[in-house]
């Protein structure tokens, strides 16, 4: 086929797709190289050091960020496990209830946090709780990643659990197995990857909200997006760089785990 | 991703049919408490008086949106005229989310058409390298961002030593700033729904058009947008949403004088010189415009697949 013929490919394309990959990592890349940088100033390179790592676990501030890890670990964990939870649940109705009045009305509501704008749901949130009565910290921050987190863990669940057929459920019941033995002991480890890619889906975006948490969260409770706009806010500091490369590193990897948990096929 | 969950595939199975409103409970409690009660409750502090530290007064009046809209002077006993500076805001921020999503399409589309013209199984590791990036805490990419383009930072150190400009470009407090600090944040949102589309293309349509002597770009003005058209709306849909709402890249990118909706918001909650009921209306306003955008959508959606 002669190139003005060969409709795959456009003159141009392949160039703009490795400026797309470039704007997207440059800045990344960038950040990474300078949280290497021995100089105090992030202007200027005076070689390489992982001074700047050292002080963000024992320098002047590493008190304020052993803390707020402390706390958006926590909260992470939690809310992306009770996520997961209350999502593969609502993924079993959803997938293996039949068809019912409610089941788009659900699956709307499980996405609404999607279609919200972040601002929207942080002000909501924030109503809420003043509305109720909650004093806001650990308690208010960790209640609404839960309920943003939801659509996150489910959809990696839900489509798993369309890719598994229903036979293999209703061979363990015609051997007799009750409905919920099924449930645990074959539908649960097929859908496992989803599962499991569903709740990393959910602990990084839990670990990396402040829009919300921001609004919600109460004086003096800190988690690490928070303290680190809070850093950035009095001017951009190299022990910024390094604590924003070990979460970026950290973001990269659970991705990457849970692109790959995904891909997995147990069913065979 | 976004607004993906809307489709629930074909429900062919029913094994825990008799379970299912007990499997769908905890879903609905925490959503309906957390989510749906609480933008309603929005709604209604919009219509509430204001607390001078924040927090509200249940004395239920307009105050808030009139604010929004009209200039009473002072006093507020002149004659009511249009209050421009919000809505300068808001128009700012469609301006800017606009700009946004055409520089993400600009970029986006003939990526997304690049990685669906490659072999089949690299295919999945593209579309992998362009999802990382969204994954990366938005704050720390919009910082990176900052300090990419600061102006003594590494983008015009590298400039100025290849001898291509003299003095360091100001962008940072600027609006090409926020402009592309959006694009930044949201140019992997372009990028999946248009590859989505162009990989399901069928491209023996090209081939027919290249057959009957289209040229390369008739063909794809004529036969292949049209084709995708969903997946390019899509797209421009996910990058303009959350940039119109955006607080971090005008925040930290645009300064004081290029204030978005977000920031908006953001004044009049934390602190304490907030007026809650103000944000809460202001947060309507916004929300108002998304959900007329999205309705849009999910109608031209429904058109698309009606007619195949």
């Amino acid at each position: 086929m002669s190139a003005k013929t060969d409709v795959k490919n456009y003159t141009g394309f392949r160039t703009l797709t490795f400026v797309c990959l470039f704007i997207l990592y440059a800045p990344l890349v960038v950040v990474t190289i300078y949280s290497f940088n021995a100089s105090p100033s992030i202007t200027v390179w005076e070689g390489f050091s992982l001074r700047w790592y050292g002080d963000v676990f024992t320098g002047p501030e590493s008190g304020k960020f052993k803390a707020a890890a402390i706390n958006s670990f926590s909260i992470a964990l939690i809310a992306a496990t009770l996520a997961t939870i209350i999502a593969t649940s609502a993924a079993t109705a959803i997938v293996r209830g039949g068809i019912f009045k409610t089941r788009t009305l659900s699956l709307g509501l499980i996405s609404l946090p999607l279609m919200v704008p972040e601002i929207v749901l942080a002000v909501a949130t924030l109503i809420f709780f003043n509305a109720v009565g909650f004093t806001r910290g650990y308690m208010t921050i960790l209640v609404a990643h839960i309920a943003f987190c939801i659509p996150f863990a489910y959809l990696p669940i839900q489509a798993r659990m369309q890719g598994i057929e229903d036979t293999y459920e209703q061979a363990a019941m015609d051997l007799y197995a009750t409905k919920a033995q099924a449930f645990r002991r074959v539908l649960l480890p097929l859908m496992m990857p989803g599962i499991i890619s569903g709740f990393l889906l959910a602990f990084i975006v839990s670990l990396d909200d402040f829009i919300i948490t921001n609004f919600v969260k109460g004086a003096g409770v800190e988690t690490l997006p928070t303290a680190i706009f809070g850093s950035v806010k009095q001017g951009l500091k190299p022990n910024i760089m390094a604590i924003s490369t070990m979460l970026l590193a950290l973001s990269i990897v659970m991705v990457t785990l849970s692109y790959f948990v995904s891909k997995t096929d147990n069913t065979k | 991703m976004a607004g993906g969950a809307a489709t629930g595939g074909s429900a062919a199975a029913d094994t825990y049919k008799s379970a299912r409103h007990w499997l769908l409970l905890p879903s609905w409690l925490v959503l309906v408490l957390v989510v749906l009660a609480p933008v309603c409750m929005m709604l209604i502090y919009s219509f509430l008086t204001k607390e001078f530290r924040g927090g509200v007064i249940w004395e239920p009046t307009l105050a808030a949106y009139d604010q929004f809209f009209f200039d009473r002077g002072l006093f507020g006993d002149d004659p009511p005229k249009i209050e421009w500076t919000y809505i300068t805001i808001f128009w700012r921020s469609i301006w800017q989310a606009g700009l946004a999503t055409i520089l993400s399409l600009i970029i986006g589309f003939p990526t997304a058409y690049f990685i669906a013209t490659r072999p089949e199984r690299t295919r999945a590791l593209w579309v992998f390298l362009v999802t990382i990036p969204y994954w990366v805490n938005l704050l720390i990419r919009t910082v990176s961002m900052k300090f990419l383009l600061r102006d003594q930072g590494p983008m015009n150190d590298f400039l100025i030593s290849t001898g291509l400009i003299d003095d360091p470009l100001r962008i940072v407090n600027t609006n090409l700033a926020v402009q592309l600090g959006l694009f930044y944040s949201y140019l992997p949102f372009m990028v999946l729904p248009i590859y989505a589309s162009v990989e399901r293309y069928n491209f023996a349509m090209s081939e027919a058009a290249a057959d009957l002597y289209a040229t390369k770009w008739t063909t794809l003005r004529r036969i292949v947008l049209p084709a995708v058209k969903p997946g390019v709306i899509a797209g421009c849909i996910l990058v303009f949403v959350p940039s119109l709402g955006a607080f971090l890249a005008p925040d930290l990118l645009g300064g004081a004088k290029n204030f978005m909706i977000g920031s908006l918001i953001e004044e009049q909650f934390k602190g304490n010189a907030g007026n809650w009921p103000f944000g809460a209306a202001a947060a309507m306003v916004l929300l108002t415009m998304v959900l007329i955008l999205l309705m849009i959508f999910a109608r031209q959606q429904r058109r698309a697949e009606a007619s195949p």
